[in-house]
């Protein structure tokens, strides 16, 4: 009962958005290294590859997808919202932004196997 | 029409208080002012609440019901009533004088800190100034003056929380209005007074306040109202 004042779908919204973009931050230097692999040491990043191809990594990138998409659509949103005059619907523009990040996530999935 | 008894957990003392469980005769159409004042006139009479119109009028009787805030003069139990029980607190971000009571000082002089005092270049002896009342920049300041200072969307907003010095809602609310006062001078010092991140800059546009403002008025609109005009401000130079 102590948070029941966040219980609403744009706090929500700023939620994941902090989150995912913490995330985000934590995957672009292990990203930037594997690159790097790619460069400087193709056999280890020709093994990374295999691994990264199995059913496990696939679902957690496909969160990563999510997470992306969700960051992306979230800031376009605020910018919106700071930018341009204010419009009524500010939950619908929430709801848009989650379901365009989660069919993204699902398109990903489906063409992950 | 009695029904049945309602549990109500309520806030005693300062910060360092404790939970009180009152037992309260339900009632049809109560309100949670209503239970607030049963307590205080037939089982405890050093209960301390706030309350003046008992009709949303004056914004006295805010506190923070089932975890929510709330103008309790306007709440019916049976909205917000959990398994026939309720929880009271004081505001939130507002210190606690006793019981139910804040200390809404701070609230108030942050309404002085934003400007949020009308500035005219016009006397007395001068005539009235024609405001188009379909003026969309009017309709902007009709709309944001319809607060009534009650203190929810401050009590709400996490920002507050987390920044002490951080205006709030309600403030820059009123900023707004005046900012859309076609009549105010002060637009430059206005704009100064809630730029920066206790300002307009440190909303992160929870919208908590827009979703509590008993109201239904629209700070975060309000604030990002003045991002705009400060960005614009700040690009032709005018705020330094």
């Amino acid at each position: 009962m102590a948070h029941a004042h966040r219980n609403h779908p744009t706090y929500w919204a700023f939620f994941i958005h902090r989150v995912s973009g913490v995330a985000l931050a934590l995957f672009l230097p292990l990203h930037l290294y594997v690159l790097g692999l790619a460069l400087a040491e193709s056999t280890a990043f020709a093994d990374f590859i295999s691994w990264s191809n199995t059913p496990g990594l696939k679902t957690l990138e496909t969160g990563l997808v999510v997470f992306l998409t969700a960051h992306l659509t979230g800031g376009l949103r605020l910018l919106a919202l700071e930018f341009l005059d204010w419009r009524s619907g500010q939950k619908s523009l929430v709801a848009l932004s989650g379901g365009i990040s989660l069919c993204l996530g699902l398109v990903f999935l489906l063409n992950a196997y | 029409m009695e029904t049945d008894q309602l549990s109500v957990s309520i806030w005693r003392g300062g910060d360092g208080g404790a939970y009180q469980t009152y037992q309260v005769p339900r009632l049809e159409s109560q309100t949670v002012l209503d239970v607030v004042t049963y307590i205080q006139r037939e089982i405890d009479p050093s209960l301390s609440y706030r309350f003046a119109c008992r009709v949303g009028v004056c914004g006295s009787c805010a506190m923070t019901v089932n975890g929510k805030a709330r103008w309790t003069c306007r709440t019916h139990v049976s909205r917000v009533a959990e398994n026939g029980a309720l929880t009271l607190n004081p505001l939130r971000n507002l210190p606690v004088v006793k019981d139910l009571v804040v200390d809404m000082a701070v609230f108030f002089d942050k309404w002085e800190k934003a400007m949020g005092a009308f500035v005219g270049d016009k006397t007395r002896d001068q005539a009235l100034a024609a405001v188009s009342p379909s003026d969309p920049k009017r309709k902007e300041a009709s709309a944001g003056i319809e607060c009534i200072g009650c203190g929810i969307c401050y009590a709400t907003c996490d920002v507050v929380d987390w920044n002490k010095d951080y205006l709030g809602p309600a403030a820059m609310n009123r900023s707004w209005t005046l900012i859309n006062d076609e009549r105010d001078v002060a637009r430059i010092p206005r704009l100064q007074a809630i730029a920066g991140d206790n300002g307009c800059l440190g909303c992160h546009s929870q919208q908590g306040c827009v979703e509590r403002c008993p109201k239904s008025l629209n700070p975060t609109g309000a604030i990002a109202g003045l991002k705009r005009h400060t960005m614009k401000a700040a690009l032709k130079g005018e705020l330094t």
